[in-house]
Formats: structure tokens, C-alpha cells, sequence
């Protein structure tokens, strides 16, 4: 199908963008990778009727300084092969979506879209990132675990924007994860599983975060399965842990996988990512 | 309408277009350019894939009017009415496509690929899960584009 008709603007600005989109109200969308909005236009999902073009808008780039700042429009390709980014965004990339989407779907898209099973919302909660926003109230930063609230609603209010997201960087001691079934490669997931241990120098786990996708309606931090790992060595609580994680979530369950099987993959997800993290 | 200039497989196009016509439409119907295939026309089977500013992008998930100021090189560019391309004469001689609907998004893809230097088979395997072929079973396509890769040249291209 083809999409309704819409107005057009490219924003050559922050300003113009914010500008545009107050004028637009709540049927403006802004657009920058489109590798979501332009499928979701030509099924006519959603029928804007004005769409915000961010591509030209500044907003892109990637920045070091003490935690990794990434411009909303930098594409998600820009990530791949980049050693500054934290070694968890770089295990999950390649589950983003394809070569050819990646070049052009953008990381601030992805995130603002919300995708329930998305990889890149579930590692900015994992990491415990912060995705900074501008609108007519002004910046603001909000932490990456109460930005998504449930399938592709966000805390963004009408007329804001995700200007870029901050992913801390990988810290000593650190290891982490990633771990994912999809029924074809590129596919959306099943389930996922984001797991990151900080240990002492005796191999104790002090700190862990535990996050799991696509079997909730957002990315989602298991704590009770993170209190099971602190002080252990890891590995030594991956199996306890895993029937833990399977107990907590409450998949729907599909026509491809009963909620039973999701919960019982999650478990295996959850073990195997933290043996693999051990 | 709005009016667009943009490059295409080399010349400078001029038209007015609204602002929902996607690059794919544009490219068939208003230039003739029917090498690029429109499959599922969201963004799933790659037949639509083209190279905007170089870079190998679904021509059904852009707007015309965002390549405004672009390059856009299509299927038609690689050869012209010249000699194929290496990858192009290497799907023929690995009988890479049966019916070819695929096979223009995937030569695009691969071009791409290739340009950024030397994948392996994995990944060129991994390039091709964005690509829907429904006959070959592509261990053919694999073997194409893996027999493109200069043996000589450095990882990451820059060489």
C-alpha cells in the first residue's frame, strides 16, 4: 500500500524541528531513519498529517566524555565496529534489524519508536543509560528505565524529542552478554536477554544488572534475579537464576510460541547469558 | 507538490513530487527505472534496496522528497550498457538467480558490502538474511559474492 497524504519539513535545526512540530500538534511525527515510521505509513498504521524530517537537523554524531553520547539521527551502522561502544550494544547490533536497515534506521529512532522488542531500549535499561530530550518545556534527561513505559509509549510529552542518548561506557571488573531467539535472523525476538556482572578482584559478583525484552511490553529489570547473583561467583547461580527469571515474566504468549515456552526460553536465555557473562 | 533535484545513476533529475511518493514509485514510474523491484513494500524482502549517498538503503522505506539533494544509484548503474560488473558476472557464472526478482536488491546490497571491504561468509550470509530469495536457496548467492572478495585488500576498506 502507499501512505495518506502528509505535509513535509525538513528541519535544518534543533529549532526548526521543535518549532515545526509545536505547529503540527499531536498528528506532527518527526522522521529520521523511517526504517519503522515509513512501513507503519505504507500499512497505513498511522496516518500523521505532518511529518518532521530530522535527517538535517544536526542531531547526529557520536561523542566521548566520560559515558558514550550518541546523536538521535546517527545510524544505528554508525555503532557497528566502534570500540568505544560498551561491548553489550556491540554483541546485540547484529540482531538490530539487517545490514541494509541499519544503515539508515537511526539509534535515537529505535529508541524513541519502543519497540517492545527492540534490542537497542533493552540495553540502554540494562547499562542504565539516560536518553536526553528537548521540547517546548525545555531539556530535560530522563533515566533510561522511566523513559519506556509500555509498547511504543514513551515519557516523551507532545511536541518532544529525543535530541541524543548517553550509554555509559564499560567499566573494569565488567563483563556482560547478550543473548536472543528470533524465529529468522533480523526477525523481531522472541525473547532477549541483557545481563551485566561487575566482580572484585575475587571473582565475586558485587553489582549485576539483568534486564529481559519482548516477553514484556518494555524493557524490563529482573531484581530479584540480580539479588540472586550479587555474591555469588555467577556461574554458580546462572541455573537458579534462570528458573528465577523464567517465574517473573508473564509473556502473552503467540501464535508462534505458547506463553509457557517464552517463559521457559527466557529461563534458558537468562542462564546462558550469565554463564557466558561468568 | 514540492520540487526535488536530486542524482540519479549519474544525471540531475528535476520533478515535483508530494511529499508521500516513495523513492521506489519515483524511481519506476516517474523515471522508467524498473530494475528496482518493489516486494513487500515494508522494509522486509530488500528487493527495493538501492544506493542513496553511496550507502545501500530500502528504496520503499525512503521518501523521494528526503532524497532531495542526494545520490541515488539504482541497479541500472552498474552496468549501463557496458560489461557487467565483476559481482553481476559472478552471479552468472554461479547461477546466482533463477527468477531475479531478489536479484537487483541483493546486488546493491552486496556492492555495498564489498565496498566497505572483506566479509566474510558469515557475514555476507548475514548481509543476506535482509534479502528474501525464494528460489535459489542462496548458497549460490553466498558463493558470488564470496568469490568477489579481493583476496590483497586490508579489513574495514581503507586500503
Amino acid at each position: 500500500m502507499k501512505p495518506a497524504a502528509f505535509r513535509y519539513v525538513r528541519a535544518e535545526s534543533l529549532g526548526e524541528a521543535l518549532a515545526a512540530l509545536a505547529d503540527g500538534g499531536e498528528d506532527a511525527k518527526p522522521i529520521a531513519g523511517g526504517q519503522s515510521l515509513v512501513p507503519a505509513l505504507n500499512l497505513r498504521l498511522v496516518r500523521p498529517t505532518l511529518l518532521v524530517d530530522l535527517n538535517h537537523a544536526g542531531l547526529d554524531g557520536v561523542a566521548e566524555n566520560g559515558a558514550l553520547t550518541v546523536g538521535a539521527t546517527s545510524r544505528q551502522a554508525t555503532l557497528v565496529g566502534d570500540e568505544r561502544v560498551h561491548s553489550l550494544v556491540r554483541e546485540a547490533l547484529p540482531f538490530v534489524g539487517h545490514f541494509v536497515t541499519r544503515n539508515r534506521g537511526t539509534v535515537g529512532g529505535s529508541i524513541a519508536h519502543a519497540d517492545g522488542a527492540a534490542e537497542l531500549p533493552l540495553c540502554l535499561v540494562a547499562l542504565g543509560g539516560r536518553v536526553v530530550v528537548d521540547g517546548p518545556g525545555g531539556r530535560r534527561e530522563i533515566p533510561a528505565e522511566e523513559f519506556f513505559v509500555t509498547h511504543f509509549t514513551t515519557a516523551l510529552t507532545t511536541g518532544e524529542l529525543v535530541v541524543e542518548t548517553v550509554w555509559p561506557l564499560a567499566a573494569s571488573g565488567e563483563s556482560c552478554a547478550f543473548e536472543e531467539l528470533a524465529l529468522r535472523a533480523g526477525d523481531f525476538a522472541q525473547s532477549m536477554v541483557a545481563v551485566v556482572l561487575r566482580r572484585d578482584a575475587g571473582g565475586t559478583v558485587v553489582d549485576a544488572s539483568v534486564a529481559v525484552g519482548a516477553v514484556s511490553d518494555h524493557p524490563l529489570r529482573l531484581r530479584e534475579v540480580e539479588r540472586l547473583l550479587v555474591g555469588s561467583s555467577g556461574a554458580e547461580a546462572a541455573a537458579d537464576a534462570g528458573s528465577l527469571a523464567a517465574a517473573l515474566v508473564d509473556p502473552p504468549g503467540s501464535i508462534h510460541a505458547s506463553a509457557r515456552y517464552l517463559r521457559a526460553l527466557t529461563g534458558s536465555l537468562t542462564t546462558r547469558a550469565i554463564e557466558r557473562a561468568a | 507538490m514540492s520540487g526535488i533535484e536530486l542524482t540519479v545513476n549519474g544525471l540531475v533529475v528535476r520533478e515535483a513530487v508530494e511529499p508521500r511518493l516513495l523513492l521506489t514509485d519515483f524511481l519506476r514510474h516517474r523515471l522508467g527505472l524498473t530494475g528496482t523491484h518493489v516486494g513487500c513494500e515494508h522494509g522486509v524482502c530488500g528487493a527495493c534496496t538501492v544506493l542513496l549517498d553511496g550507502v545501500s538503503v530500502r528504496g520503499c522505506c525512503v521518501l523521494a522528497i528526503q532524497a532531495d539533494g542526494s545520490r541515488v544509484d539504482t541497479v541500472e548503474s552498474l552496468a549501463e550498457s557496458g560489461p557487467l560488473t565483476a559481482l553481476q558476472e559472478s552471479f552468472r557464472r554461479h547461477h546466482a538467480l533463477q527468477c531475479g526478482f531478489c536479484t537487483p536488491g541483493i546486488l546493491m546490497a552486496a556492492t555495498d558490502l564489498l565496498s566497505r571491504g572483506r566479509p566474510t561468509r558469515a557475514e555476507i550470509a548475514d548481509m543476506l538474511s535482509g534479502h528474501l530469495c525464494r528460489c535459489t536457496g542462496y548458497t549460490q548467492i553466498v558463493d558470488a559474492i564470496e568469490a568477489c572478495v579481493e583476496p590483497t585488500r586490508g579489513r574495514g576498506g581503507n586500503t
